[in-house]
Order: C-alpha cells, then sequence, then structure tokens
C-alpha cells in the first residue's frame, strides 16, 4: 500500500493504492489523464475529471472517486459501471485487457442476476437503516424471489460444455 | 491443528524435502476469487461479511478436493496469534491487520490455506517445499473447481475473474517461489538478476511481501501481470527463470568457495558460534546469521546440523513465536533475551 497526498481541485486528498495501481498513477501516462486528454482538448480536463469522479455504481454505491482514493473496486458490477476508465487502467497495469486463460464450469450468464442482487442487498441495508421498513419488506421478498430462481440456474450447468 | 501446537511444530514447506531445496526455499500459488452475487469485503457491511463466510466456511467445512482444513475465525484471535499466522505465511499482513469478520482455512500440513474476507471474498493458497511449481497449480486448481462447483463467481467473459484491485483481475493468479540468495547478495551480483526479472514483468520482494527488507538474503519471485496471459504461461514464466536464478547462485557459491574457502569457513562458523552462545540477539541479526549458517550447511561446512532445523528456526524466532513460546507479552529487549535462549537451547541440542 502507498499512500499520497495530492492537491487536486484546490483540496487536499490522500489516496491510498497498491504498489502498481500507484505507479500507474504516478505515470505522467496514467490512465483518468489520458482518458481526458486524449478526447477532448486540455480545457475540459478539470471538469472532465470532475464529472468521472461523480459516476457512481447502482449496486454498491461506490463513486470513481471513491475508487481512486481506497484503489479498491466495491463490487464486481464496477468493471461494468466504469468499464471506460478501467479499460485504459488495465492496460496501464496488464498491458492488455483481453482474459485468457481458466474459465468456470458454471456459466456466467447468471451475472445479470447477481449484480440485481447486490443492489438489492443494499437497497435492503439503506431501508432498514432509515427505517423505512415496509420497504425492506418488500425489497426482501424480491430477494428472495431471486435468488430461489438464482439457485434453480446455478444447479451446475449441462456438462456437455466442460467435457 | 490448534494454534497452541503450532509453536511446537513446522510447516511441510519448511521440511526442505521438495526439489532445489537448497535455494528454493518454497513454492507458491494463490487464487483471488470473488462470489458474484456479494459486494467485495472492503464494501460489504457486517451482515453481509457475515453471509459471505457463512457461505465459505461450509465450502471450507466439504473438502474441497480432499483436503481436510481447520477453520479459524481470525476476527475472533488475539493480535499474537493473528501475528503468529502471518509469521507462518498461512494469511496476509492485510488479513491480521484488517477489521470485520473474517478467517482462513488451514491445512494440517500447513501447506493450503484459505482466506475468507481478505481483499477478495476468497484468497486461495497453495504451498509447497523446494521447486514444485506444478504441483501446487495441480492441487489449487482442483480446489478452485470443486468450490466453484457450488459458488457462482464473479466472472466476466472479457476481464476473466473479478477482483477489488483492478491489478488481479483476469486469473486471479499470483505464482511466486521464495529463494535463498546468500552469495548472489554476497558478491552484489544480486542487482543483475533484479534488472533481469524487472526487464520480463516479474517482481522481486523481501522475505515478508510487499515493502520489506530483503531478510537473511530470502527473496520472493512473483508475476505481475495477470490479465491477458493463461495461468499455465505466467507459471511457466517463472518456472523458466529460477532454474537460471539457481544456478547463478550455485555457481557463485562456488567461486566463493574456491577462491576463498578459508575466508567464507571462518564467517559461518563465527555466525554458528554467535548463534550458540548469544545471550541477546536481535532479529535482524539472527535473519543475517541464520542465512550464512544456512549456507555454511550447504557448502558442507558445518557439519551435524540439518536444513529443516534452520528453516523452523527463520520463523519461530520471530516476535510472535517467541511470544507464544514464553506463553507471555514481550517488549523487544525481553525478545531479544528470549529469542538467544530458544536459538542456544534448539542449536545445542542438535550436537
Ligand atoms: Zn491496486
Ligand atoms: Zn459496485
Amino acid at each position: 500500500m502507498l499512500h499520497i497526498t495530492e492537491l487536486r481541485h484546490g483540496e487536499v486528498q490522500a489516496l491510498h493504492l497498491c504498489e502498481s495501481c500507484a505507479q500507474d498513477y504516478l505515470n505522467p501516462s496514467q490512465a483518468a489523464k489520458s482518458a481526458s486528454t486524449a478526447d477532448s482538448g486540455a480545457a475540459g480536463d478539470a471538469s472532465e475529471l470532475e464529472e468521472l469522479d461523480q459516476k457512481v455504481c447502482p449496486n454498491c454505491g461506490i463513486s470513481f472517486k471513491e475508487f481512486r482514493a481506497q484503489g479498491r473496486l466495491g463490487c464486481p458490477h464496477d468493471y461494468v459501471v466504469f468499464a471506460d476508465e478501467l479499460m485504459k487502467l488495465l492496460e496501464n497495469i496488464h498491458g492488455e485487457t483481453t482474459h485468457v486463460g481458466k474459465v468456470p464450469k458454471r456459466s456466467p450468464q447468471a451475472s445479470q442476476l447477481q449484480f440485481q442482487l447486490i443492489k438489492l442487498r443494499n437497497e435492503l441495508r439503506s431501508s432498514v437503516e432509515e427505517e423505512r421498513y415496509e420497504d425492506a419488506a418488500r425489497i426482501r421478498d424480491s430477494i428472495r424471489e431471486l435468488e430461489e430462481s438464482r439457485s434453480r440456474s446455478d444447479t451446475p450447468a449441462a456438462t456437455s460444455e466442460s467435457e | 491443528m490448534d494454534l497452541e501446537s503450532l509453536t511446537r511444530t513446522s510447516g511441510e514447506w519448511l521440511k526442505a524435502t521438495g526439489p532445489d531445496s537448497d535455494i528454493v526455499m518454497s513454492s507458491r500459488i494463490r487464487l483471488a476469487r470473488n462470489l458474484a452475487q456479494f459486494s467485495f469485503p472492503s464494501r460489504a457491511d457486517e451482515v453481509a461479511r457475515r453471509e459471505i463466510e457463512e457461505l465459505l466456511r461450509s465450502q471450507i467445512a466439504k473438502k474441497p478436493a480432499g483436503r481436510e482444513l481447520t477453520y479459524i475465525s481470525v476476527s475472533a484471535l488475539s493480535q499474537i496469534d493473528r501475528q503468529m499466522l502471518v509469521e507462518r505465511q498461512l494469511i496476509s499482513r492485510e488479513h491480521s491487520e484488517n477489521q470485520g469478520q473474517r478467517g482462513v482455512g488451514i491445512s494440517d500440513e500447513e501447506n493450503v490455506s484459505i482466506m475468507v474476507n481478505e481483499e477478495d471474498h476468497l484468497r486461495i493458497q497453495v504451498l509447497r517445499s523446494g521447486f514444485a511449481l506444478e504441483d501446487c497449480w495441480k492441487e489449487i486448481d482442483a480446489i478452485d473447481d470443486a468450490i466453484e462447483a457450488d459458488r457462482t463467481y464473479a466472472f466476466s467473459d472479457r476481464l476473466g475473474y473479478l477482483t477489488s484491485c483492478p491489478t488481479n483481475c483476469g486469473t486471479g493468479i499470483r505464482v511466486s517461489v521464495l529463494l535463498h540468495l546468500p552469495a548472489l547478495v554476497h558478491t552484489k551480483e544480486i542487482q543483475k538478476v533484479f534488472q533481469a526479472l524487472q526487464k520480463i514483468n516479474l517482481a522481486v520482494r523481501g522475505l515478508y511481501g510487499e515493502g520489506s527488507q530483503a531478510m537473511g538474503d530470502f527473496y520472493q519471485i512473483s508475476n505481475q501481470v495477470t490479465l491477458g496471459k493463461s495461468e499455465e504461461y505466467l507459471i511457466r514464466t517463472i518456472q523458466d527463470v529460477v532454474p537460471n536464478i539457481v544456478a547463478y547462485e550455485r555457481r557463485t557459491r562456488q567461486a566463493l568457495v574456491s577462491e576463498s574457502r578459508r575466508e567464507l569457513h571462518d564467517q559461518v562458523s563465527r555466525a554458528f558460534g554467535i548463534l550458540k552462545t548469544a545471550r541477546t540477539i536481535s532479529s535482524e541479526e539472527t535473519m543475517d546469521l541464520l542465512s550464512s549458517v544456512r549456507l555454511g550447511i550447504n557448502l558442507g561446512l558445518i557439519e551435524g546440523l540439518e536444513i529443516p532445523t534452520i528453516n523452523e528456526l527463520f520463523i519461530h524466532t520471530q516476535p510472535a513465536h517467541l511470544q507464544k513460546i514464553r506463553h507471555e507479552k514481550l517488549e523487544t529487549v525481553d525478545r531479544n533475551v528470549a529469542r538467544a535462549d530458544y536459538i542456544r537451547q534448539r542449536l545445542n541440542e542438535q550436537n
């Protein structure tokens, strides 16, 4: 873990990044900066970065700014929500952006369902925190329903594929 | 397996039974995995963390790939017990220092450990004595398959296994080998090794991982890239490079022996002498001296002492182990005395 303090938009920000992410961040050709300069003139930089930072994952609630501050993503769906920004970071870290290697035998088509579950669980938490118990009950029912349909689809997909 | 007995035993990987174990202390592979339906641990609240832990604990109880593992709730352990697991390389420093519900499943031989709610929901790790990455991969692949048969992992066709930190996504694999390189350190040839490794995208670290200085001339070499290359390719990259380093270290040792046998013999004998007689000794000095003695045994300059004893001393002289052995909390000064006592006892009982 590396701890970096930077001045951004007139505000002091502490960044906590793991070694390799920090290297990418400190590198002048790093992701976010090259992302915004590549698409438009330098004039738009600050506001574009600002805008980018505000982007929030609807499932876990993490903002891109929070990700930048912690160096950790909030949930698997972030890879979809922050796809554009992350692709550049991944390219910088790994030199490639396409997985080559082991694939789980169980079908990954269920993933949309999974993302939905994460979202509902978080809604459930905030509805309980805010004492909206009727909402909470409704959300709990939807979770139960989704989980039932998931456990049906979770029974190992036809083995023919893996053989 | 219980924590008390750990102070009297050592893991299978310290027994120097594997190939090239005079230089390759251990081989290790870990996989990072996440359950698709939950937020990553840093973003999951206590309720979710508990749910994740329950799911994975029951998964671990099902003996994945025939492996019997003891599950320990890390959040319930004292600071010293957690530290001891770090010293034994069974959990990461991060896992020890984190907050919230978390645990680890450990095999009796200590060559499999599965962390739950670390940076990712699952961090599966397989360790072996010596240079044995093939064995590590075979076993970890089977454990991964067994867990995946019941649980849906977060996975994307494009990006592979999705992880909390973008540095691990894709394969989620970290392949590493722990090397003892006293001759290359002594002759400062080690710098050349570093440069060569950096060129092929491999990372080099000291014994206790990230940020720590090399202790006792131990270096850990591991892959950095996890996306866009297959597991087999990443394993092979390390498999191809290690024999060169091992040969380099051996050549350098032989050169040292033929050019300055007397000085070398004197150095390792003095190191052995200090360890056998010291009344107080720091952790750093211990590591340095043990490194010399380990080299001396391998070169036949010290007799009547076995490599596994030295390997074990590297671990058992760490702060948490010493305090567990003595059953009391010790400040640095007292630890140095306890360390010297322990080493004297272990080395003098040998001859
Ligand atoms: Zn990172
Ligand atoms: Zn998210």
